[in-house]
């Protein structure tokens, strides 16, 4: 029942913010919507509710790692589709894998080690 | 260049391309929740950042810019994979946008409303953003 609720509410969370991206013009503004924090409220607000402040600002902190990759994901899909023209499906789900070794790497270095 | 309001837009996507998001932004929420049960909170924080839906994005950008250059007699695939990553360097600028809105939340959350540090959070996202946005149309 829990994971009905978080797909609900995760799902309109993303799809409210798609719809942002989806109306606004230029095409790189409307992209800032690419990266909004739809999936982060989604979740903080329900985990607030069922583990507690301090166990989602546990998670907020992680997140700087995710966002930082987040950056360097969509950096690299740039510079990839403007050079070289691949597919954007293709390349863009690859770097999806670009994106966790970035953050598994800062996520070691930054908290893990630290702690 | 002026940020402008295309509702016209939303008639252009089809019911399905919206299920895909609703459906990845569910799935993502989701599996987030059960990463932090299984590994704890600082594994599954990372994925609060995950990239979840910007390939389907993206493949929709570079698919409508596409089929409008086909109806026009053009070839868009090229075109399409400009749109793409147009939509990219936006995302970028809306990734550092990311670190601030996750700092506010971990700093600010443990001795304030939760729902007040969320929205502050959220509205530091917006204003680093499209400040950055702004700065590099001024700088170009």
């Amino acid at each position: 029942m829990d994971s009905v609720f978080r797909f609900l509410v995760g799902g309109l969370f993303v799809s409210a913010f798609a719809v942002f991206g989806t109306v606004l013009k230029p095409k790189s503004f409307a992209g800032l919507f690419g990266a909004a924090p739809s999936v982060a409220l989604a979740t903080l607000a329900l985990t607030v509710a069922t583990d507690g402040k301090s166990y989602a600002a546990i998670e907020a902190r992680s997140m700087l790692a995710g966002a930082a990759a987040f950056f360097v994901y969509a950096w690299c899909a740039m510079v990839l589709l403007y050079r070289y023209k691949p597919s954007a499906k293709i390349s863009t789900s690859l770097l999806l894998f670009l994106w966790l070794a970035v953050a598994l790497t800062l996520w070691f270095f930054f908290f893990r080690m630290a702690a | 260049m002026y940020v402008k309001l295309n509702l016209a837009a939303l008639s252009e996507t089809k019911p399905h391309e919206y299920a895909i998001r609703f459906l990845f932004g569910g799935l993502v929420t989701v599996i987030t929740g059960i990463i932090a049960k299984r590994f704890g909170p600082t594994v599954g924080g990372l994925f609060l950042a995950f990239p979840a839906i910007f390939p389907a994005t993206a493949t929709l950008v570079a698919a409508h810019q596409r089929a409008k250059k086909y109806r026009a007699g053009i070839d868009g695939t090229a075109r399409g994979r400009d749109a793409a990553a147009l939509e990219a360097r936006g995302a970028s600028l809306g990734a550092i946008g990311l670190l601030a809105f996750a700092a506010i939340v971990w700093i600010f959350l443990p001795a304030h409303p939760a729902a007040a540090v969320l929205l502050a959070a959220a509205a530091a996202w917006l204003a680093v953003s499209v400040s950055l946005w702004r700065l590099r149309q001024i700088l170009r």
